[in-house]
């Protein structure tokens, strides 16, 4: 596994998304899972069940924090009781990187509570690098930015996404953690081609990836999260992992969560594809 | 690493179309989940998304804005679903919807957490007594309780003191005992713990999620529940072991816990409950019995 900078010169393998209906299957039969991604604001709690879980889980396993709530690109001043619980539960889980999405949520202090899309253009991709410069100062930990899965385009976009992407985590030098899936949702709902964008970001920054499932509906494609993982995203992953070298791997699953051993062995799959690309003869 | 500074015009750019897409997709959908047709200057809606989202060979920029519309609403609909059965189970299903969709549009989250979503609804069913009409207090007994219960589940708790740090601590009459601020002390005019667990029993939770967007979930059609009778009950909600427990107290027993939470010292909280009603002989007794069984769940913290 590839060790850079964005991830803390860490060696993660195949991790899972830590759910709340499998905390007593995690705690009592203790299986044997590389990591575990939090979603962060679940634990940005001042007590009770979802902290004490969590001091069970850090007794076992290695965590990394996920976080959904930072609205990079929002336009509204940083959440200054967001970051500082945010960094009191980085010193508790010790996470070696934080990744949150290039998105924004809230504007005017009202939160959508969704991931919303950004325009792509040279304006916001520096406003957004500001942004997360100030946040990882603040933190101090590596952060990898999220794409997020989108069903709208903007007028106003100067770029590709990749490009917009590829901008923002130049600007401030931060790493990427791609979602394979949502580059595939949004290259159906915008119609481009996925490859260009895994072919065109800079690999070296990529310190995560995440992969899910999805739903298709008549003219469009939800990133539902409540699916296994389907042929065209895993044809993806096999992609870029001979790109970016095997890289930390996280499943989502996040609605409909069938048991811990089926989301376990979904998970694992992502293995195959790391292992092949260790054992796969060296071309000069 | 070159820095350049976000250019003020471009932010301002950036945060117009912010609003506009949040002014489209806080507001409520019209029938059949459909985005309102008209726009907030009471102008074609269409003809509005249309300047700041582009359409593809499939859906217009109207259809592709209405995507986040109704996941805005599924999404915090299903929030405040979960977190309120029980005004849900009183009012009905139909009428809690459409006073989810009221209380929202007035008091849009503003908070990071989808858990504070309800923090404003007690407040709101106050002044908008139209929604809980011939069941108001009932409505708000049930509220009180149902937000309680979300503070206690994960509200702030501070190191507790021990029955002997008590009993140790000085003089206990001028000891300042604090309260847990996760317990919420509560007087109600209805058996609604009751009531609640008996609803809660019948829920299940709601998943997780991330990234993830979801289909409006269908619900299944309530069981009745008969309507708790009047009958004056004194509550403690708190947290032990990290589980929420709603514990019923004698009415002095509530006024000596609202009082210490509220700041007074023990002796006056105290004195408070024995001007409010009148004790029997054995009260010294049974306030030794109380103190030493809430010291047992961890409820105090000294006040330094």
């Amino acid at each position: 596994m590839p060790a850079n900078r964005f991830n803390n010169f860490t060696n993660y393998g195949i991790g899972i998304g830590l759910r709340v209906p499998h905390y007593q299957h995690i705690l009592s039969q203790k299986p044997t899972v590389d990591w575990f991604e939090i979603i962060s604001e679940n634990y940005m709690v001042d007590a009770g069940r979802p902290l004490k879980v969590l001091d069970q889980i850090l007794e076992q396993y290695r965590v990394v924090q996920h976080g959904v709530a930072m609205y990079l690109g929002s336009t509204d001043g940083l959440d200054r009781e967001h970051l500082r619980r945010l960094k009191r539960l980085v010193k508790r889980t010790n996470t070696p990187w934080l990744s949150d999405h290039l998105c924004w949520g809230s504007v005017d202090g009202r939160y959508t509570h969704d991931l919303l899309p950004l325009p792509y253009t040279f304006a916001t991709a520096a406003h957004v690098a500001q942004r997360i410069r100030e946040v990882r100062d603040y933190l101090e930990v590596p952060i990898l930015v999220e794409n997020v899965s989108s069903y709208a385009e903007f007028c106003a976009s100067e770029m590709s996404e990749w490009e917009f992407l590829s901008e923002v985590v130049e600007k401030a030098d931060a790493g990427i953690l791609l979602d394979v899936n949502n580059i595939y949702v949004s290259s159906q709902n915008h119609n481009f081609n996925p490859y260009d964008y895994l072919n065109h970001i800079p690999h070296d920054r990529v310190g995560q990836i995440h992969i899910a499932g999805h739903s298709k509906f008549e003219k469009y494609i939800l990133d539902t999260h409540d699916h296994p993982v389907l042929d065209p995203v895993w044809k993806m992953y096999a992609h870029v992992t001979k790109l970016t070298g095997p890289t930390a791997t996280l499943l989502e699953w996040d609605d409909r969560i069938p048991s811990f051993d089926e989301v376990h062995r979904e998970a694992l799959k992502a293995g195959k594809f790391c292992k092949e690309l260790l054992h796969a003869p060296v071309h000069a | 690493m070159p820095r350049s500074t976000p250019d003020p015009r471009g932010v301002k750019k950036l945060r117009a179309i912010q609003r506009a897409f949040a002014t489209g997709i806080m507001r409520p959908l019209a029938s059949g989940h459909r985005m309102q047709s008209k726009w907030i200057d009471g102008k074609s809606a269409r003809r509005a998304v249309a300047e700041f989202i582009k359409p593809n060979d499939r859906l217009s920029s109207f259809e592709r804005l209405e995507i986040y519309n109704k996941q805005y609403w599924f999404r915090l609909l299903d929030s405040l679903h979960e977190d309120f059965p029980g005004l849900r189970t009183l009012i009905g299903e139909d009428r809690f919807y459409d006073l989810s969709i009221a209380y929202l549009t007035k008091h849009p989250s503003d908070s990071f957490t989808l858990r504070d979503l309800g923090r404003h609804l007690e407040k709101y069913l106050a002044n908008e007594p139209r929604w809980t009409a011939s069941h108001r207090e009932l409505a708000r007994d049930i509220v009180r309780l149902e937000w309680a219960h979300i503070v206690a589940f994960d509200g702030e708790a501070f190191l507790p003191l021990e029955i002997d740090t008590l009993l140790d601590g000085g003089d206990p009459a001028q000891l300042k005992l604090g309260l847990q601020p996760c317990i919420t002390f509560l007087a109600c005019a209805y058996p609604v713990d009751d009531f609640i667990l008996t609803v809660r029993r019948r829920e299940e939770p709601r998943g997780e999620a991330s990234n993830a967007m979801n289909e409006r979930v269908q619900r299944k059609a309530p069981k009745k529940f008969a309507r708790p009778q009047p009958e004056k009950i004194w509550l403690a909600v708190h947290r032990s072991n990290n589980a929420v427990y709603y514990k019923r107290l004698e009415e002095p027993a509530y006024l000596i816990c609202s009082a210490l939470q509220k700041g007074l010292p023990l002796h006056a909280a105290c004195e408070r409950a024995f001007r409010r009603r009148k004790t029997g002989p054995d009260f010294g007794t049974k306030l030794q019995g109380w103190f030493a069984q809430w010291a047992s769940f961890g409820w105090f913290y000294r006040v330094e």
